[in-house]
């Protein structure tokens, strides 16, 4: 029975709650016009189908830091201290095996391992290796954990990428949040349940867009909206000059009453839905620009987060924004922060791109914490794929670039029901393959939605014939890093 | 007299508890979701059985051999009637005999150990699914070739009770349901609705006024089909009609990949709407886009044509694999192709058999190897020039075949024009079945070929997407006709007769009027697919002529209005939302095709995704004319799409699709409160109307007729007199917001305004855009 509770998903829901409309029930049952918050105990009461989540959440809500672009492991989180010893020596093919490489090092006549300029030490209780790269990530070391053994299968950004979203390199699938959105709905009824953030850092770019958050197959009202920092937070949000918050009130109100003829004319339900979107996108303008304002953040939280955080549209402006949505119940909270594609110049540009992120990635793990949030917000921090162990084109031991590399990479996760304070997986002293507990993508994708009480095979949507899911056709929650 | 009465009264208060009871059934189950549906006298393998066993049973005991288990087969009845391999004194089906028949013992079994499906696939028959399959067993098993893969015949006209009802062939059909769910059509819709849904339908446009009066006017009984006549011969016909085909073929203006450069394929898009206005029959319309270049002496119109094929996205991110990317864009055509024109999810079986419907892998590599011949490459070049912004093979359009030839490309300058389109190597590209669906994993060598469950290649074809064309017209085709009846009768009707109109297969959903859907394909066929007549026999219908009111009764009855006891009501596409914007105001220009343009976007949303490459890193805004075109006109860059369409559920053009969602969403209220266009509109027609020499009302009948397409209604112009009243108090004490608000937007505000005033009526008139109705198809 579940199962079909599943299949027809909010559909099911809408459809009835809009029969339950038509036949008077009306608008006090109501709650969340954007989506319904399918994870309360009352949605029996409001007349949505019980029956997700499949069993009991650790988290409630999600923030994913994406470095997009894919930093380096090698000076981050994954020390090896034997490259450096092999610096220029080449790659042995062994190691490499039958790895496809991109077509800017497919050519390159050899394969010069390079040790990383960057500095490791281990820190807190947990001892995990930390590169001084990221000193206050540093800092809240036991609070995270760091999974050493990421693989992919995609070599390019454009499919790296849109794999990390949507479970599948090609096509118009759902992204993650619009599959949370989906299974989840919403805690806020005046904040949509997916919500997108962007940032940039001065490191070589690669682009992010729209089709990242689309809603696929799905509903159009779980797609990402994108907030920004500029004077409309969310598209189309503000009124024009000359209207103000009264007289937009009496506008609704008109529209409302010929609405309400058109009602009764034709009985079509959806004029009802219509006339409730157009209350809800008032509140919207309320609701969005209060979120939006940091003006109000003391002066510690600006201190923890950093000066930045005062500039709108920075990574740390953005965290501080996440903490915000996130604590007012938005389910997925995305952020990308580009700049991390390096394959030449890496020593420089990857010291500019930590210091964007490393203040603000960890402050606000320290933040949920201190609310005592971080036990049902999950955060993730990563980017696509890894980079190699061997340089791009040529190199010194202070300048060199590395190449995408999708065998082996670092992200990390914390709070909502995740380990802190462990590291998991390890790779080979070259750096090159994983030796130990391999983590593939949709692993990670069935392990995220785990701590959202969801199970992978579970939540599910038919389109064309076939049931889709996120995790397409494998992946396995990660048991050992949870609490 | 008296013993008459007391009956009459015992017979209605019979009636009202036979009603009460049928209601409560009723209720009852809409409540279980179709747990209690009536078993049929005789059950069909096709209607009943297979899209249960489809669904629940061929994952694991269907066409794909790698992934059988038990060696069972269940999709033939050959395979299902033999010993089974793991017991062969068990039979899956015994016809006549359930209780012998393995199918029908473990479905129906509690015993988790060998139910089926097992409980780990977290699939479940219902008890109405299981007593299907028994009275279905016991009714013979009889195995039924499924439906859509049968040629499709014309069956006789069903007989109707209400002749005077029905219009034309289509009507028999509909109606025929109707009487046996019980339900009445409703009457004819009041002739304003009827008009802006004819207009809607077929131009995309609202009707304008002298339109309305005339049709008004004219109560002659040809009047409506003269104007449908006269909708058809508007080139804003075509226009409408590409709106589809556009999503269908995926046709954007970048290249679709990570920097996402810009790519000119507008003339073929150009050559789409030229070919709908002149009704180019559809296998021709299909054949020249599909093989235009192998045509003996082919046009450059036909090579044009073949664009279609080449319009998938196409990598310039450096450092990719080239074959990659080259094996994606054949994958691309074939799944295009199948899903478009066939109606099926061949893409399934690119790493595997699929899984419910007879196609092999080695299936989709023969369908795939007419796509596979192509003179291309993975990778032709990174973000650059001009040279750029179209890849091999591509033609260049000159200005002189502009002025003779393709005088359908409206080409305003002199720079160099370059189209990608398609064309063959001169030796063949051998082709490989890629296991799992890899480039780099070739298996056995194939040839081109069509799957023989739909019909086999005719050997007398070529061997060629010519060959394949010709296939695709072959009168013994079962699916090229329905399927695109379908799509038509989707664009009208807002849902297919088969709603899922991309899958045909086991799994697609069955039609709702399997007889209509074949009388309307064979009919289409023997017309020579003449598309302005199949559009015009749907308009012309009484189904399609029905008002849209929906009863309460008829609310329950059929909610989602499979059974069209009433005209479909729903909101326009997100491209015809601004057409109507912008053509009730004044402001649309009228112009066909050309390169896209960029009207008002909110500022930042390029700059912000862009990796800083290419011409395409900053959105720069046009302006005149250019703000004012079509929506099908606005510049589709694939990785960011225009917002206010996506928000309008409209294509991202990112792969073939073939039907769109219809949401109602807050941001699409934000939309048209908020959107400098509509704001801009309602600027624009205020300040024509405040000069117009009549009374307020007048101007609120005017306005309301000019964008809801209907006089309103006393109470409806009462709210909006009112509200112009209160509106002008209020701007003649505060006339600095007077002033903001008509500065909204590039169009030149004349001079010796009464700005109160036009703020008042800018007010009104924005409301009037906000309306549901305005956009809504009634």
């Amino acid at each position: 029975m579940q199962k079909d509770f599943l299949e027809h998903g909010l559909n099911f829901n809408r459809r009835r709650f809009l029969s339950r409309l038509s036949l008077g029930l009306g608008s006090a049952a109501l709650g969340s016009l954007l989506v319904p918050d399918l994870f309360s105990g009352d949605s029996a009461d409001s007349g949505f189908v019980p029956g997700l989540p499949h069993f009991a959440p650790k988290a409630k809500r999600v923030i994913y830091l994406f470095q997009n672009g894919a930093p380096s492991q090698l000076e981050l989180f994954d020390y090896k201290p034997k490259l450096r010893d092999l610096a220029g020596q080449d790659l042995p093919s062994s190691v490499r095996g039958m790895q496809r490489l991109t077509g800017m090092t497919a050519n390159q006549k050899s394969f010069p391992m390079v040790g990383s300029f960057a500095n490791f030490k281990q820190y807190g209780e947990s001892r995990n290796w930390i590169s001084d790269m990221l000193p206050y990530t540093a800092k809240v070391v036991d609070d995270i954990c760091i999974i050493r053994s990421m693989h992919t299968e995609a070599i390019n950004h454009d499919p790296a990428l849109t794999f990390f979203q949507t479970g599948a390199q090609q096509g118009n699938r759902p992204s993650m949040g619009s599959w949370l959105s989906y299974g989840l709905g919403s805690e806020n009824k005046n904040l949509p349940s997916f919500t997108v953030l962007l940032s940039r850092g001065k490191g070589n770019s690669q682009g992010v867009y729209s089709k990242l958050w689309a809603s696929g197959f799905l509903d159009s009202i779980h797609q990402g909206v994108q907030f920004s920092s500029g004077d409309d937070p969310v598209l189309y949000l503000n009124d024009p000059d000359g209207m103000n918050k009264f007289e937009r009130r009496k506008f609704l109100d008109q529209i409302s009453k010929i609405n309400q003829l058109s009602y009764e004319e034709f009985g079509d339900p959806e004029i009802s839905t219509k006339i409730q979107q157009y209350e809800m996108a008032y509140r919207m303008q309320t609701a969005v620009p209060e979120i939006m304002d940091l003006s109000k953040e003391p002066d510690d939280i600006i201190k923890l987060y950093g000066t930045d955080s005062m500039t709108p549209g920075t990574f740390a402006a953005n965290c501080l924004l996440a903490r915000k949505l996130s604590e007012n119940g938005v389910r997925f909270v995305q952020l990308y922060h580009q700049g991390w594609d390096h394959h030449g110049n890496l020593p420089t540009e990857i010291a500019s791109q930590a210091k964007d992120v490393d203040q603000a990635s960890a402050a606000l793990i320290t933040d949920l914490k201190q609310r005592g949030l971080l036990d049902e917000t999950l955060v993730i921090w990563g980017g696509e794929f890894g980079r190699t162990n061997y340089s791009q084109g040529n190199w010194t031991a202070e300048n060199y670039g590395r190449d995408h590399h999708p065998r082996c990479f670092s992200i990390w996760m914390a709070g909502g029901g995740i380990k802190p304070g462990i590291s998991y997986g390890e790779t080979d002293d070259l750096g090159y393959n994983i030796v130990k507990d391999p983590v593939h993508v949709h692993d990670f994708q069935a392990t995220i939605l785990n701590q959202l009480g969801l199970d992978h095979e579970k939540l599910i949507f038919k389109h064309l014939g076939r049931r889709y899911r996120l995790t397409d056709v494998s992946g396995k929650v990660i048991n050992d890093i949870l609490a | 007299m008296g013993n008459c009465k007391f009956m009459n009264k015992r017979v209605s208060l019979l009636v009202l508890i036979i009603t009460i009871i049928l209601y409560s059934i009723q209720a009852c189950n809409t409540a279980t979701e179709k747990a209690e549906v009536r078993i049929p006298d005789k059950v069909s393998y096709n209607f009943d059985i297979r899209p249960i066993l489809s669904d629940k049973c061929f994952s694991c005991h269907g066409p794909d051999g790698n992934k059988r288990e038990a060696g069972l087969r269940l999709d033939n009845e050959e395979s299902a009637y033999k010993a089974l391999k793991e017991n062969p004194g068990a039979h899956a089906l015994v016809p006549g005999k359930p209780e012998l028949s393995e199918v029908f013992l473990r479905v129906s079994t509690k015993d988790t150990a060998i139910m089926m499906p097992p409980p780990s696939s977290n699939l479940k028959l219902s008890s109405n699914e299981i007593k299907l399959i028994k009275k279905w067993i016991d009714q013979g098993a009889k195995y039924e070739t499924h439906w859509s893969f049968v040629k499709p015949k014309k069956a006789p006209l069903p007989e109707s009770e209400d002749p005077d009802w029905v219009k034309n062939e289509i009507d028999y059909f509909i109606l025929n349901k109707l009487e046996q769910k019980g339900l009445t059509p409703n009457p004819e819709a009041q002739k304003e609705y009827l008009l802006k849904r004819l207009s809607l339908d077929l131009t995309g446009l609202p009707p304008e006024l002298d339109l309305m009066d005339a049709f008004l006017a004219d109560n002659s009984p040809e009047a409506y089909e003269k104007l449908v006549d006269q909708l058809l011969k508007s080139p804003a016909y075509g226009e409408k009609m590409a709106l589809h085909w556009l999503d269908v073929a995926r046709y954007a203006d970048s290249h679709g990949f990570q920097d996402d450069s810009y790519r000119s394929q507008w003339p073929w898009r150009d050559w789409v709407i030229y070919s709908f206005n002149r009704n180019l029959p559809y296998d021709k319309f299909i054949t020249y886009q599909l093989a235009g270049d192998l045509i003996p002496n082919a046009t450059k119109e036909q090579i044009l044509a073949t664009g279609f094929n080449r319009n998938h996205k196409i990598t310039e991110e450096g450092g990719v694999v080239d074959e990659e990317y080259r094996v994606s864009y054949v994958i691309d055509r074939t799944n295009t192709f199948s899903k478009s024109l066939i109606g099926v999810t061949l893409e399934c079986a690119q790493c595997h058999d699929h899984k419910y419907d007879p196609f092999s892998q080695k299936n989709y590599y023969q369908l795939y190897s007419f796509f596979n011949n192509v003179k291309e490459v993975g990778i032709e070049s990174t973000v650059g020039g001009p040279e750029t912004y179209a890849k091999k093979p591509m033609i260049e359009i000159s200005n002189d075949e502009v002025n003779k030839i393709l005088k359908f490309i409206n080409k305003q300058d002199t720079n160099k024009l370059i189209v990608s389109v398609m064309g063959d190597r001169d030796t063949l590209r051998k082709t490989f079945i890629l296991d799992r669906g890899a480039y780099d994993a070739p298996g056995a060598e194939v040839n081109a070929g069509t799957p023989e469950s739909i019909l086999a290649f005719d050997p007398k074809f070529p061997k060629n997407r010519l060959g394949l064309a010709q296939w695709l017209f072959d009168k013994r085709n079962p699916l090229t006709s329905r399927v695109f009846v379908n799509q038509l009768w989707q664009e009208i009707f807002g849902r297919g007769i088969v709603k899922t109109s991309g899958d045909f297969g086991m799994q697609g959903e069955l039609p709702t009027h399997p007889e209509l859907l074949d009388w309307l394909a064979v009919d289409f066929m023997n017309n020579g697919w003449n598309m302005k007549r199949l559009v015009k026999q749907m308009v012309m219908s009484a189904t399609y002529r029905q008002s849209a009111v929906i009863s309460p009764e008829k609310l329950k009855a059929d909610p989602e209005n499979v059974f069209l006891s009433r005209a479909p009501r729903y909101r326009i596409k997100a491209e015809l939302v601004r057409d109507l914007v912008l053509s009730s105001s004044g402001l649309l220009v009228k112009t066909i095709g050309g390169p896209s343009v960029k009207p008002y976007q909110p500022p930042g949303l390029w700059e912000n995704a862009s990796s800083g490459r290419g011409i395409l890193r900053n959105y720069k805004q046009d302006h005149s004319a250019d703000l004012y075109r079509r929506g099908m006109y606005t510049f589709i860059k694939r990785t960011v799409p225009p917002p206010v369409m996506g928000i309008f559920d409209a294509s991202n053009r990112d792969q073939c699709e073939v039907n769109r969602l219809k949401t109602n969403t807050p941001l699409q209220a934000l939309i048209m409160m908020n959107d400098p266009t509509v704001l801009e509109a309602s600027r624009v027609l205020a300040a024509k109307l405040d000069g117009e020499p009549i009374e307020a009302k007048e101007k609120v009948i005017r306005a309301f007729r000019l964008i809801v397409c209907r006089k309103p209604s006393e109470k409806e112009i009462d709210v909006l007199t009112s509200y112009y009243s209160d509106q002008l108090n209020i701007f003649k004490k505060q006339k600095n917001r007077a002033e903001s608000l008509l500065s909204i937007g590039e169009y030149p505000l004349p001079q010796n305004l009464n700005k109160s005033s036009v703020a008042a009526w800018m007010q009104v008139i924005s409301a009037l855009y906000n309306l549901e109705e305005t956009i809504t198809k009634t």
